[in-house]
């Protein structure tokens, strides 16, 4: 079933009948207004308004890809691509670092993934590597897209990651913060960066996953 | 917050680069030797007395070109002045600050100027209107609207296509007719950046951000060398400066016929 998706504006006023407003939507005199623009959509009882574009918004549970920015004496500090740096304490590492020791494990300039551990309500971030598969990336290639398009780079259950992925022969992990990580020989990194940023410029465009596919079956060269 | 994690260059990013370089290519399948796309808009702004707007890849550059009667300098009472200037506003980069030019603009606005003053690009013999008392003054201005690497030979193109294009308001200023700004030769500049033991022409952003040396090099059309800068704390070796200069002179002769000179 395919229903064709309603864009709306700021300022918007929204009908929620029996829905509750969810993310994206304000209460002003008792009525629903949209806050940004984007696409509506009423999941599980609750409206939220998609944002058609714009900075990655946290979420607790949330795996994403950092970049280490700065070191202190029990923490590192971590540009996840939201609106402000993420701390990543030494208690939330899989590793017993001591006291001042922390450069010995991450340093500036390194890539992790990590979890979203929790989120204020000012949108504060606490990271998290303390569980199986959050680790230090090494080797491959780091790009960056509008988080807003990772959900079309996943597709629906995963089936456009997965052509990507068997096509090229690469790993590859999307961070929900728009940054993806992609590990393989360089051509086939080229292939995939290729095809993510074809992603990117067409993803309104019905027919994508045919496009992607015969996009890879071609050889390559360059962003 | 931004210009510091902007300032942070990935680990994993740098080793790619390298990695993809010592195999022969690219981030951007481009070779060595290429330019990025280069897309040029004449006389963009209207009321300046010459402009261009010049696109390299994703760095976007605006050169403005302002003419206007002045004293000369007492040290050179029969020549014009030429001055330039280079603004590199917080909207082209998070890693820009508002505020006076720093080190970088600085050293931009120097780079481009010496391309063009020391090839005598401009004839500022033929802007005296009275010696000693009152000359044309040339300002150029750049401004870097997006910054994605190779700020120096964008507004260095730049530079030169407004100079080339720029028209002296004299009856303005009751000096008689308007005339075209004399041109003598025109420069073009070629920048590398040494990345590993490889050098790369039109470095963008990524490649900037890694890379350890830099050279800028500018010749005019008879392969004479006029102005050389040298950037980064990284060395280079006698040949593959040799062969820089030999680059940068057929590269330079490919920009001059295809950008600078064309439409004449």
């Amino acid at each position: 079933m395919e229903k064709i998706r309603e864009i709306v504006l700021p300022g918007e006023e929204i009908i929620l009948g029996e829905n509750k407003p969810g993310n994206g939507i304000f209460i002003e005199n008792g009525k629903a207004y949209v806050e940004y623009l984007g696409v509506k959509s009423i999941k599980s009882g609750y409206v939220n308004i998609i944002p058609l574009s714009g900075k990655y918004q946290p979420q607790k549970g949330d795996k994403v890809i950092g970049k280490v920015v700065d070191i202190l004496s029990s923490n590192w500090v971590v540009d996840i691509n939201a609106p402000y740096l993420a701390p990543l304490h030494v208690n939330d590492t899989p590793w017993k670092v001591d006291f001042g020791d922390t450069s010995k494990y991450l340093n500036i300039g390194d890539t992790i993934l990590a979890k979203v551990m929790s989120v204020n309500e000012v949108k504060q971030v606490w990271l998290t590597l303390k569980e199986p598969g959050l680790r230090k990336l090494q080797g491959g290639h780091i790009i960056t897209v509008s988080p807003t398009k990772v959900p079309r780079i996943i597709g629906k259950d995963g089936s456009m990651i997965k052509i990507l992925k068997d096509m090229t022969n690469s790993k590859i992990y999307v961070g929900q913060n728009g940054i993806i990580w992609v590990e393989g020989t360089t051509e086939s990194i080229l292939q995939v960066v290729g095809a993510i940023r074809l992603i990117e410029r067409e993803a309104h465009i019905i027919g994508l996953t045919d496009r992607v596919k015969e996009y890879l079956s071609k050889p390559k060269k360059g962003e | 917050m931004s210009k510091f994690t902007e300032s942070v260059v990935s680990e994993i990013k740098k080793d790619y680069i390298q990695k993809l370089l010592s195999q022969g290519s690219r981030l951007d399948g481009r070779a060595y030797d290429e330019f990025r796309k280069i897309e040029i808009v004449k006389n963009f702004v209207p009321r300046a007395c010459g402009s261009a707007l010049v696109k390299i890849g994703n760095t976007q550059v605006l050169v403005g070109v302002k003419i206007e009667p002045g004293e000369p300098f007492p040290d050179t009472p029969d020549t014009g002045v030429l001055s330039t200037n280079a603004e590199l506003v917080p909207l082209a980069s998070p890693t820009f600050e508002a505020g006076p030019p720093g080190e970088e603009a600085i050293e931009l606005a120097r780079v481009v100027d010496r391309g063009i003053r020391e090839s005598k690009a401009v004839d500022l013999e033929k802007l005296v209107i009275k010696p000693g008392e009152l000359v044309w003054v040339v300002f150029v201005d750049i401004h870097v609207l997006d910054y994605d690497g190779n700020l120096f030979d964008a507004s260095a193109l730049g530079s030169i296509i407004a100079l080339k294009n720029s028209i002296i308001p004299a009856s303005k200023f009751n000096q008689g007719d308007d005339f075209p700004l004399p041109m003598n030769h025109y420069p073009a500049t070629v920048t590398f950046a040494k990345i590993g033991d490889n050098m790369v022409v039109d470095p963008n952003l990524d490649e900037e951000n890694i890379a350890h040396a830099r050279i800028t090099i500018s010749s005019d059309e008879s392969g004479r060398i006029h102005a050389i800068q040298k950037g980064l704390e990284g060395t280079f070796k006698i040949e593959e400066i040799k062969n820089a200069i030999s680059m940068a002179i057929s590269i330079g002769n490919k920009l001059r016929d295809e950008y600078i000179l064309k439409g004449d």
